[in-house]
Parts: C-alpha cells; sequence; structure tokens
C-alpha cells in the first residue's frame, strides 16, 4: 500500500506543557505521547502498549485523565498538559507520589506516573459526582470514595508488578477514610 | 566460604547491629520512579539525535523468506537503513561462533538464514530519522515466503522424553499406586501465558570511537554483553551495557531479542545513536511465553493420610529450534513424604514461539495441578487439607536424602489458617450461599528452590565517608537497589544515606542479575563480601597510619560503627581516613559462592495461600474476595519490598486461576492474545482484600545473609488455593486453568 500524502503533513502550535507554553512543529501522525517523550524530552510518560489498554501513558489534559497514546499531537492545539514531571519532583514530591513511595505502590516504576496522574484525575472525576460501574447509586449527590469505587476507576492502569493493594493504600493516603 | 557452617558465623548482616536489615525503608530508586525521571533503557539521552528503528514481523509460522521487496520502504520519507535475510546486517560472527572461549554465549547474528522459525519472528528492520517514519515505511516491507510444514498443535500425547531431562523413580511407584486403598488420578492443563512487563523491550546504542554503548532493558548484564561482542565480533571490553531502570522482566528479560544487536549494529552502520522497541503485539509472539502443560497426577494413601505413592507427569512444549522444558514436577520430589514415586517432563517439540522461564517456572504452573490432587485426596479420606498436608511432611528430602536447610512449611501453614479463619470452612463443597454468589474457601502450600550463585561487588569509600556499592546486578522492580543499600550500610556500619549504589553496568564487577529468585541472595551476599574486602583495607591503612587514632591497634579489632572506624573508644569517621591517606577514594572487590557442601542441603522459600472466592451462579464469573499468604522466607532483607515481591506473585497466581491464558491459532502458528485488552493480566478491580506476612525465619545454611528468595515464592500455589476455593464453593472440581465464566458455568452444568 502506498501512503497517499496530500497537502500538509506537518503542523505548528502551541501547547502548554506544565504550566510552560511550548511552540511545537511536529508529524500530524505524532500522538501526544511521542510528542511529550521524543519532541519533549519528557520521557516521564510511559509507553506500555501504544493502544489505550495499559494506561501507562495517562496524563492530564485540562485537569482530566487521559491516554496520551491515543490522542495525536495535533488535536491538542492551546491545551494545557500536565505530566508526571508537573505533579513534583524530586525534592518537592506531590503528597501522592509520597505516598506511593512510603506504601511501596510500585516495583519497576514504570506504571507509576501514569497510576500517579489517573489518580489525579480519577479524584476530580469522583468530585464532580461522576458515577462509575461502581457506584451504587447514581442519584447521590456525593458519591463515596469506597474501596470498589477506587478499584473500578483505576482498572485502567495495569501494574503487572501488581501492588494494587499498596496503590489502593497511597490513594487512600491522600483521600481519606470513606466518606 | 569453605563451609556452609560458615554461613551462621557473625558478620555485620546477620548481626544487624545498626538494624538496617530488615527494616522497611523506601525504595532507593523511588523519587526517580514515582517522579517518572528514572531513565529506562529506550529513554537515555543520546549523545546526539537518535534514529529510530521499527521491526517486521514475519506473517507465516514456518518456512524461508524467498524475497524482499523493500524498493518502497527504502523510498519512504526518512528512512536511511533496511536490513532482512536478503539484506542483512553487515560483519556479524556466524551462529554459535565463539572468538573468545571464555565467552559465556556465542555470536547471535541477525537475519542471518532466510529461516522462519515461528510466527512474527522479526525478518526485517527499518531505520528512519523519526518514529512515525519508520513505523510507516515499516508497513511498506513486501515480504514473500515459502511455506514449510509445520506443527503448531500441541499434543500432549505426542510429547516425548526431553533431552537433558531425567524422569525420577524412587520405589515402585505403579504397584505401590495400584494397592493403594486411597486414589486420586486426574489430568490437569495450564495454558500459555506472557510475562507483560510493562516496559516492552528496547534497546538504545550508540558508539564512541570502538567501543559501543548499550542500554537495554535486560534481566542479566554478563552474557548479553558476551553475545553482543561475538555478534559484532568486538573484544567484550568494547562492549558497554548497562540495564539500570528496568520496566518489569519476570523471566522475559532473560533472554536479548533482536531489538539489541541490531540497535547495535544499526548504530555502527550509521555512525549516530540507534533506538529500537518493540511494539506491544511483538511482545507477545517475538518474544518468550510460558509454556502450556498437561500433567497428570496420580496420588495413592492409606486410610490414615499417609501417601504411599505420588506421581506428576507433565507435557509441555516449546520451540523447535530453541529447546526449554517447563519442569512443572521437579518440585514434587522436594515437597510431600511418600515411598513410591515418579515424577518427570516430556516435550512436544512445535513451530510456535519461543517458550522460556516466566516467575517461577516450573512450581508455578506445577503446583497449579498437585496442590489440588491434594484437596481432592483430602476430601476423599475426610481429612482437612491442612492435616493431610502435616501427615505427609518429610523429615529430610524424600528424593534425595539430602537435610533441609529450614523448613516451616507446617508453621506457615498452621499459622496462616489462625490469622484467616480457616476453622470457620465449610468442609462440605456447595454449601454458602451469599445472594446470586456460592461462596468458598481453599488452601494450598508454596514451595519454591532457593539458590546462591557466584557473585562480586566492588565497594568505595570515598573521602566525605559516602560508600559507593558498584556491581553488574539489576534491579527489575524486586528492590536490588535498597537491599543491596541495606547491606552497605549495615557491613560499613554507616548510615544508610551515606550509601550510593550504581547496578546495571558492565563495567562494574560481575553479579548474576534478576532470575529465579536468586537475586537477593547472591547479589547481596557479593555485596558483603565487598564490604568485607573493603573494611580489611580500610583497618590495614588505620593500624599503619600514625596519624590515626587507631595506630598499631591489631587490625582484628577494628570494629565500624556509625560511620566510624574504631577500636574500643578510638575512632575516627571513614571519611577522615580516606581524605588523608587516599583522598581520590579506596576501593574493594570481595567474591562470593556458594560452599562445596551447599550440595549436600535442600533449600527452599515456603508458604501457604489462603483464598476466598465467590462463584456467580448466573454468569459463572469468580471472584477473589479475599487472600492471605503466610511465608517463611528465611531474614527479611527488606519488610517493605519483600512483602511487595510476595503479594506481586500471589496476585499473578489470581491471573493464572481466573484469566490469564493464550492461545495458538492453528491455522498460522501465532499467539491469538496479542494485546492487553485480550491477555487478561489482573487489573485493580479484580484484586480485593489480599495480605501476606512473614514467619520470622533465619535461614543461617542458605547463604551467608541467612535470606532466601521471595521474588517468586508468591506465585508458587496461589492459584490452586483459588482452585480449590472454587471447588469448596460450587462442589465441581474444575481442573483446565484459568478458570472463566465458561468453563465454570459448564462445570455448574448451567451450560
Amino acid at each position: 500500500m502506498d501512503m497517499p500524502v496530500r497537502g500538509e503533513t506537518r503542523a505548528r502550535f502551541a501547547i502548554t506543557v506544565n504550566g510552560e507554553r511550548r511552540e511545537v512543529d511536529v508529524d500530524l501522525r505524532t500522538t501526544l505521547l511521542d510528542l511529550l517523550r521524543e519532541h519533549l524530552g519528557l520521557f516521564g510518560t510511559k509507553k506500555g502498549c501504544d493502544h489505550g489498554q495499559c494506561g501507562a501513558c495517562t496524563v492530564l489534559v485540562g485537569g482530566k485523565r487521559i491516554n496520551s497514546c491515543l490522542s495525536l499531537a495535533v488535536m491538542h492545539e492551546g491545551d494545557e498538559v500536565t505530566t508526571i514531571e508537573g505533579v513534583g519532583q524530586v525534592g518537592n514530591l506531590h503528597p501522592l507520589q509520597v505516598a506511593f513511595l512510603d506504601r511501596d505502590a510500585f516495583q519497576c516504576g514504570y506504571c507509576t506516573p501514569g497510576q500517579i496522574c489517573s489518580t489525579l484525575g480519577m479524584l476530580e472525576e469522583v468530585r464532580r459526582g461522576e458515577p462509575s460501574q461502581a457506584t451504587l447509586d447514581l442519584a447521590a449527590a456525593v458519591i463515596g470514595l469506597s474501596d470498589e469505587e477506587i478499584r473500578e476507576r483505576m482498572s485502567g492502569n495495569i501494574c503487572r508488578c501488581s501492588a494494587y493493594p499498596q496503590i489502593l493504600e497511597a490513594i487512600r493516603d491522600i483521600a481519606g477514610p470513606v466518606a | 566460604m569453605s563451609s556452609i557452617a560458615d554461613y551462621a558465623l557473625p558478620n555485620p548482616v546477620n548481626q544487624n547491629r545498626a538494624g538496617n536489615i530488615g527494616r522497611a525503608v523506601d525504595r532507593y530508586e523511588g523519587p526517580l520512579k514515582v517522579t517518572g525521571t528514572a531513565p529506562y533503557a529506550y529513554e537515555v539521552a543520546t549523545p546526539s539525535p537518535p534514529a529510530y528503528g521499527v521491526l517486521v514481523g514475519a506473517e507465516i509460522g514456518f518456512g524461508d523468506v524467498t524475497a524482499v521487496d523493500d524498493v518502497a520502504a527504502r523510498a519512504a520519507p526518512g528512512v536511511i537503513l533496511v536490513w532482512h535475510p536478503l539484506n542483512p546486517p553487515p560483519n556479524q560472527g556466524e551462529k554459535g561462533a565463539k572468538t573468545y572461549v571464555q565467552s559465556q554465549a556465542a555470536a547471535d547474528p541477525v537475519f542471518a538464514t532466510p529461516k522462519v522459525a515461528y510466527f512474527g519472528q522479526p525478518v526485517a528492520l527499518v531505520v528512519a530519522d523519526t518514529l512515525e517514519n519508520a513505523t510507516a515505511a515499516a508497513q511498506l516491507v513486501r515480504i514473500s515466503y515459502k511455506e514449510g510444514d509445520a506443527e503448531y498443535e500441541f499434543d500432549a500425547l505426542k510429547a516425548e522424553p526431553a533431552r537433558g531431562d531425567q524422569e525420577s523413580r524412587i520405589g515402585d511407584f505403579e504397584a505401590a499406586f495400584e494397592a493403594a486403598p486411597v486414589k486420586v488420578d486426574e489430568l490437569w492443563t495450564t495454558p500459555i501465558q506472557n510475562h507483560c512487563q510493562m516496559e516492552p523491550c528496547a534497546t538504545t546504542a550508540w558508539w564512541e570511537d570502538d567501543t559501543v554503548v548499550v542500554h537495554a532493558s535486560i534481566q542479566m548484564i554478563k552474557q548479553p554483553q558476551h553475545l553482543l561482542a561475538e555478534t559484532l565480533q568486538i573484544d567484550r571490553g568494547k562492549v558497554h551495557l548497562l540495564s539500570r531502570y528496568i520496566g518489569g522482566g519476570f523471566g522475559g528479560k532473560g533472554s536479548v531479542y533482536e531489538d539489541f544487536a541490531l540497535a547495535a549494529l544499526a548504530a555502527r552502520d550509521l555512525q549516530r545513536p540507534v533506538k529500537i522497541a518493540l511494539t506491544r503485539q511483538q511482545m507477545f509472539n517475538a518474544t518468550v511465553h510460558r509454556p502450556a502443560t498437561v500433567q497428570r497426577v496420580r496420588l495413592g494413601a492409606t486410610p490414615d493420610g499417609r501417601l504411599t505413592a505420588l506421581a506428576l507427569e507433565a507435557a509441555t512444549h516449546c520451540n523447535r529450534g530453541e529447546p526449554f522444558i517447563e519442569r512443572a514436577a521437579t518440585f514434587a520430589r522436594a515437597l510431600y513424604a511418600a515411598p513410591h514415586r515418579l515424577t518427570g517432563h516430556r516435550l512436544h517439540l512445535l513451530d510456535i514461539a519461543v517458550a522460556s522461564a516466566m516467575r517461577a517456572p516450573g512450581e508455578a504452573v506445577g503446583m497449579l495441578s498437585l496442590e489440588g490432587a491434594m484437596d481432592e485426596l483430602a476430601e476423599k479420606l475426610g481429612l482437612d487439607p491442612i492435616e493431610l498436608r502435616i501427615r505427609n511432611e518429610p523429615d529430610k528430602h524424600p528424593e534425595t536424602g539430602q537435610a533441609f536447610s529450614v523448613r516451616q512449611l507446617i508453621e506457615c501453614m498452621q499459622d496462616g489458617a489462625a490469622r484467616f479463619g480457616w476453622d470457620k470452612r465449610n468442609p462440605k463443597p456447595g454449601q454458602t450461599r451469599d445472594g446470586r454468589w456460592m461462596v468458598g474457601v481453599g488452601m494450598a502450600t508454596a514451595i519454591r528452590g532457593n539458590f546462591l550463585l557466584p557473585a562480586k561487588a566492588s565497594l568505595r569509600a570515598e573521602a566525605d565517608g559516602t560508600i559507593r556499592l558498584r556491581q553488574g546486578m539489576t534491579d527489575i522492580g524486586t528492590g536490588s537497589y535498597t537491599i543491596l543499600a541495606q547491606i552497605a550500610a549495615e557491613t560499613m556500619g554507616v548510615p544508610l544515606e551515606k550509601v550510593i549504589v550504581e547496578i546495571g553496568d558492565s563495567g562494574f564487577a560481575p553479579a548474576p542479575g534478576s532470575g529465579g529468585q536468586f537475586g537477593a541472595a547472591s547479589a547481596g551476599s557479593g555485596a558483603l563480601a565487598g564490604g568485607m574486602a573493603l573494611r580489611a583495607k580500610l583497618a590495614e591503612m588505620a593500624v599503619n597510619d600514625p596519624g590515626s587514632p587507631l595506630y598499631g591497634s591489631a587490625k582484628e579489632a577494628v570494629d565500624f560503627r556509625d560511620g566510624l572506624i574504631a577500636v574500643e573508644n578510638r575512632s575516627e569517621t571513614i571519611g577522615a581516613l580516606v581524605a588523608r591517606l587516599a583522598p581520590q577514594g579506596i576501593e574493594a572487590e570481595g567474591a562470593s559462592a556458594p560452599a562445596p557442601d551447599a550440595r549436600d542441603i535442600s533449600s527452599h522459600s515456603y508458604g501457604a495461600h489462603f483464598a476466598e472466592v465467590g462463584v456467580d451462579t448466573v454468569t459463572g464469573e469468580v471472584r477473589l474476595r479475599r487472600m492471605l499468604g503466610a511465608f517463611a522466607c528465611g531474614r527479611i532483607l527488606n519488610a517493605k519490598t519483600a512483602k511487595s515481591q510476595i503479594t506481586g506473585g500471589m496476585i499473578w497466581g489470581v491471573g493464572t486461576a481466573l484469566t490469564e491464558t493464550n492461545r495458538i491459532d492453528e491455522r498460522y502458528g501465532s499467539l491469538m492474545n496479542q494485546d492487553l485488552g485480550n491477555y487478561l493480566a489482573p487489573v485493580h478491580a479484580d484484586i480485593a482484600n489480599l495480605d501476606a506476612y512473614f514467619l520470622p525465619e533465619v535461614d543461617d545454611k542458605a547463604n551467608p545473609l541467612g535470606i532466601k528468595g521471595v521474588g517468586e515464592a508468591g506465585i508458587c500455589g496461589a492459584g490452586a488455593a483459588l482452585a480449590n476455593a472454587i471447588y469448596n464453593a460450587i462442589g465441581v472440581r474444575v481442573r483446565d486453568y484459568p478458570f472463566t465464566p465458561d468453563r465454570v458455568l459448564a462445570a455448574m452444568g448451567a451450560l
């Protein structure tokens, strides 16, 4: 199959990453994930499957979590993206990062940035009252963050080292007890 | 050490005066991992912009590449190199060749023959200026094949005795089984499983003059370094191999794949850095997997529950050209007493992807059958499953007669049972309902061999008092960095914060790497030896230096504590001594190896699993409700990382029991599940209320640290505990793993 090439194959646009405005010039085929990793050098966002099945590439766009591998970079002109590098840094850790360390909520560490970004997005979804498969009362004004809610909402982030019990503990550390 | 008796002699680790050993210390490299700043192999900074390689996999299962049309690919934007069997990389060593007799691996040239040995085998490499260009061009490579007569379907009846594997017979199994008043004789099956490390295999390589710098995601350093040197036909000292951060291994990165040599070859050809990662789909067919097994278990017992005959025979498969035996029966030789015994393996050579080690090879699948069969036997005998096992506890290795080092299997079962509330289990199956759920409880034991391999380590004292440990060890998520720091701190008598650990580098003292849960014992013993060597050097320096308060003392009297080098109440800091006498730092290397009489001892990690499951009577879905593991694995170096290892293994057991499976598409010889949406590793929602703990133990016959492996013990038997719980829930035994809804519904007669 020949690749039809019509018109523009690249795009220049601005995107804000971790609070910093970046002018980028990318191939239209470049995913947001590859923009972050290969163009901006932000390798904290991981490529586990490149197909939206593992969650390792989770970042926050406008505060909402997405799989950056399933999104073309060019779709994010003007967007505000937060990656793990923007969540906290060595010496200036986010409380969730501290909790992950304290609870040993990771082993190989490859899914960890995605787990952390996903948690931050997930907690916002709960605050906004967005129900999940595990939500028992869809009409409730406030969704209680039960263990089942956390597990269900974090199931898009695979941890093959299987630190799931510790990840739950770490999330609980910053989310507080069941509402 | 000249004898295992020496293992128990006082040393800094087993004395643990500062208490660094066993502490729940946070992961050494943890801050880098939680901030996303630990560079994995594809992410290391290159000296100039890298080119991107993409692999193309064979579209047939077996045969020959007859023609390659790479014209379109070569003409595609940004493409700078295309290699395949008809245009292979130049200047590679011949397959199997060794220029250096001492090499631990031979040359393994890439694309050296047109043979396709399995579906998805890499048969072309496209390198381009960007990942997008390389990915697009890879789809333009047109490959023609001649298909050969292939065998894709695993058939246990076609399996034959495996070369290099000896069946073990003790007594007269057949006669004893025939005569046994109570018998169990059943077939169990386990499927192909995939490692699914979150980080796909990847290599980044570049050349600095005549030295190739290679960052790869691999579990071992030395053999791949030698393999690459032989393949590239260069001196092994010219291969600088690094593997500092590894996104999971589980055995699957104990081998190297085409990305490894190709990145180095392409970087040599192009004179620029090249990086290559496998896609998630390629991880399934183009790396390795745990092969399927068919296991026949036969148990014969007296009415009071003494085993008289025990047999576990396993049939498995591997690729025709890459012999591998999943030794599913071996563990059964050490687990239960019985006078008449038979264990062995048979192998079916196929033309499918390569089988190799995956977390606890052997035990991980073998225990799935034997521990289920013990549950069946207990019910037939009207005995509690724990009591049956206690009645068959051997006092020495049942086949070799070796003494056990430390074996707390009974203690694991009894203590775990008490904590879990095993006494509340209704031994009569199918009795407990919870709405539409049937609820059951089951247990199984865990046993996993414990090993010690030779290892070296160098420790260096810096003028600021820092202790720097360097070792060709790896950390695949196991906690190597952390436990090595703890061992170095305790050995040198310095605070943990004063220790720097550098591993995953072929330039450092060699260690065996990560695998077979031998890493901590082997590398850790090497680190202890390195520390003792450094202590000896520092002591020698101090007692001979008129400027030292220790001057004139006997060097045997020198102690290391609180960052000080001391004799009684005279002391100075290590930093002061080094700054005065060796401002560039002072380094010493130590080596550890198993004592010659270690072969007289049988050493294992032990445990017991307890699981409660619910079985949905409408859908057949099985859900884990709670699970507890009690383990005895010698001294625990780090309470936090060790527990993570064990619970991680247990969760692999949950996946084994409930969801994880792959199958061969018998039309093409390909693996059917080629991504994480179809190969179902456990996710958060699958794991509820799972916990584990360690019984106090020191195994001073295992190694100088008194520790045993924790990396693989957790998976052993875990799936069987769920199998037995499912039986207890529904009253029907399912013997084909995993217990998916279709199988469970069929067993319940609902299909």
